[in-house]
């Protein structure tokens, strides 16, 4: 496991703040409670862009906890911040008012403890599965032999099913198989939360419910705290713990927290066949459609 | 019994250096003996003529219609200053004054009394020297530019009117500096190759997509990592269109430093010519300097194929 690394925090205040003790941070009015430490805190997050006609608040006072090996999925209707909250976790974006703690530790710059999977995969084109892959494996395992740096690439490959195309540049593959080569790279990192943006938003229906099982078995024999957009109501219950629902922007907010209860491991069938599962569904879509309704229908 | 269907694999020539497979389903109907015959020695008599005839198909045909293009120009040529009284010399006449020239590029009588093959060797490496080091800054200076908005915002301007100066506009103030024809000569290459590297750079690094600067960021590649993780692989297919166009404009300029300061090249080899009215010399040393040029920009085009990935952006 890679040491977190996100240490040169400014103010040493927040570095390792006592957990027992109430803090004084500045800026937050309100602290989560002081009894409890929490995997990954988002304490009090907003975010405003200043625009020519004045700042444009994206959102607003955001609060959230999430607990190690969580599987955490967030829905909401387009521009409501989401991207823009879990860009802030990976570290891409800074948030305004607020601060993000995983571990106690501020988020300050983006680092492999956070791996992002993109919606559009973002794979190196000029480089082969294998060689995607490896150089996230060269980068977090700096110290490791050649031969062990290979293993661990072929390892995480192999998990994914891609064995056979390693050699493969990413145009020579198929979307589904290059989510995989993302998925395989971002969990050869062994990160310390995974955060995916709409994974698998651009695939077939049918490589998008194969990928969501794969990635649920993964996650079952790797786990790992994991944050993912999704657009699908679906996906998101099959494969949540807990479905975050947000308001819509601007000044967006988590609306609702669904905890969603179905044992694991889970099968597809008897999930959606539940009594429980449309109750949800039909929770959640009146939280979208009716009481956060927005002009853009839901994808 | 279907055995007379054969599965025949040809060998088609795709785009570019590479080689498609097509699966040609053949039903042939023939008396025993000649399908025995053939299913005997099936694939080299079907497989080889095919690749031949649609090897020699395609290029005949891309050769002929130039070749006919050509025909007629020079007819036409021909037409036009055939007569004894015509200023310029007919396609004919310039070859027959300088059969010379042309058969024997190898002579070399001292000073700039040099056969063709000297003459265009002297341009090709004053071209080498001024292009490579229009190359090596030209690069340098993109790469910097575009990853550094102070810089880009600072240089972009003066550089956008620079470009536009003439090559030759520089040769005064570069003999004026070096007060030697030949760092001149070089310098005016320079200075017309770099500008089209250094704005073609630019912009390959600041159109690196967000996405791949994302990677970077989440994997902490920094410094020259990045460099040749990222920046270089996604920036060098805008280098090697400025490098393209830098070579065309090289040899462009070589020509016309060359007639002004003098010393062995065909530049100067082409104006000699023309103090000395032998026009049939300065058709033939427009026609090296046209074959030359093309030489070089499809070097600069091959390299690139080997060096830019294949596969485009996602």
């Amino acid at each position: 496991m890679n040491a977190l690394s996100t240490t040169d925090s400014s103010s040493p205040s927040e570095i390792s703040r006592p957990t027992s003790s109430p803090t004084s941070s500045p800026t937050l009015p309100q602290t989560p409670s002081p009894m409890t430490s929490h995997f990954l805190e988002i304490d009090g997050i907003s975010k405003i862009y200043p625009t020519a006609k004045g700042s444009y608040t994206v959102l607003e006072d955001v609060n959230l906890t999430i607990d190690e090996g969580e599987f955490i999925c967030l829905i909401g209707h387009s521009g409501c911040g989401k991207s823009t909250l879990l860009n802030m976790v990976a570290g891409l974006n800074k948030p305004t008012e607020g601060q993000i703690l995983l571990k106690n530790q501020r988020i300050t710059e983006p680092g492999p403890d956070r791996m992002v999977i993109f919606q559009n995969y973002s794979l190196l084109p000029w480089k082969t599965a294998y060689e995607n892959v490896y150089l996230a494996v060269e980068q977090v395992y700096k110290h490791r032999s050649a031969q062990e740096k290979k293993d661990i690439t072929l390892e995480h490959l192999e998990l994914v099913g891609l064995t056979e195309a390693i050699n493969k540049k990413p145009s020579q593959l198929s979307g589904g198989m290059k989510q995989r080569v993302a998925i395989a790279r971002a969990l050869a990192t062994r990160p310390e939360v995974l955060i995916m943006d709409e994974p698998f938003g651009a695939l077939d229906p049918i490589t998008r419910e194969e990928m969501q099982e794969e990635l649920v078995n993964i996650w079952e024999t790797h786990p790992s705290t994991v944050l993912m957009i999704t657009h699908d109501l679906d996906e998101a219950l099959f494969l949540a713990d807990r479905l975050v629902m947000m308001t819509n922007g601007p000044s967006a907010n988590i609306g609702e927290i669904l905890e969603i209860p179905f044992p694991r491991p889970r099968n597809r069938a008897q999930v959606v066949e539940s009594p429980k599962y449309r109750e949800l569904r039909n929770h959640a879509l009146d939280f979208l459609f009716r009481r956060f309704a927005h002009d853009d229908a839901l994808e | 019994m279907r055995e007379n269907r054969y599965f025949v694999c040809l060998l088609v020539p795709k785009q570019g250096f590479e080689f498609g497979i097509a699966e040609i389903l053949l039903e042939i109907e023939c008396p025993i003996t000649l399908q025995r015959a053939m299913s005997a020695n099936l694939t080299p008599p079907i497989t080889k003529p095919n690749f031949l005839v649609s090897w020699l198909k395609n290029p005949p045909q891309k050769l002929f219609r130039p070749l006919i293009a050509l025909l007629f120009i020079l007819t036409l040529w021909q037409v036009l200053c055939g007569s004894p009284e015509s200023s310029l010399p007919s396609p004919i006449k310039t070859f027959q004054d300088t059969s010379d020239l042309i058969f024997n590029p190898f002579f070399d009588n001292g000073g700039t009394d040099k056969g063709l093959f000297w003459q265009i060797l002297a341009s090709l490496q004053r071209v080498a020297v001024g292009y490579t080091l229009a190359a090596i800054v030209g690069i340098g200076l993109g790469i910097l530019i575009g990853s550094n908005a102070f810089m880009f915002e600072a240089l972009d301007p003066l550089f956008q009117i620079l470009r536009t100066v003439p090559p030759l506009a520089w040769l005064p103030i570069a003999l004026a500096g070096f007060q030697e024809a030949n760092p001149s000569a070089i310098f005016v290459i320079f200075i017309t190759a770099i500008w089209p590297i250094i704005i073609n750079t630019t912009v390959g690094v600041q159109q690196i997509p967000q996405d791949y600067k994302n990677v970077a960021k989440v994997l902490r590649l920094k410094g020259f990592k990045y460099f040749r993780e990222i920046m270089f692989p996604a920036a060098v297919p805008y280098i090697f269109t400025g490098l393209r166009i830098g070579i065309g404009l090289s040899w462009l300029a070589i020509v016309a430093a060359e007639m002004l300061v003098g010393g062995v090249g065909i530049g100067f080899f082409i104006w000699d010519s023309y103090n000395s009215s032998q026009l049939s010399e300065i058709i033939l040393a427009l026609i090296y300097v046209g074959v030359v040029g093309l030489i070089l920009d499809r070097l600069v085009g091959w390299v690139a194929s080997l060096v830019v990935p294949s596969e485009p952006q996602v």
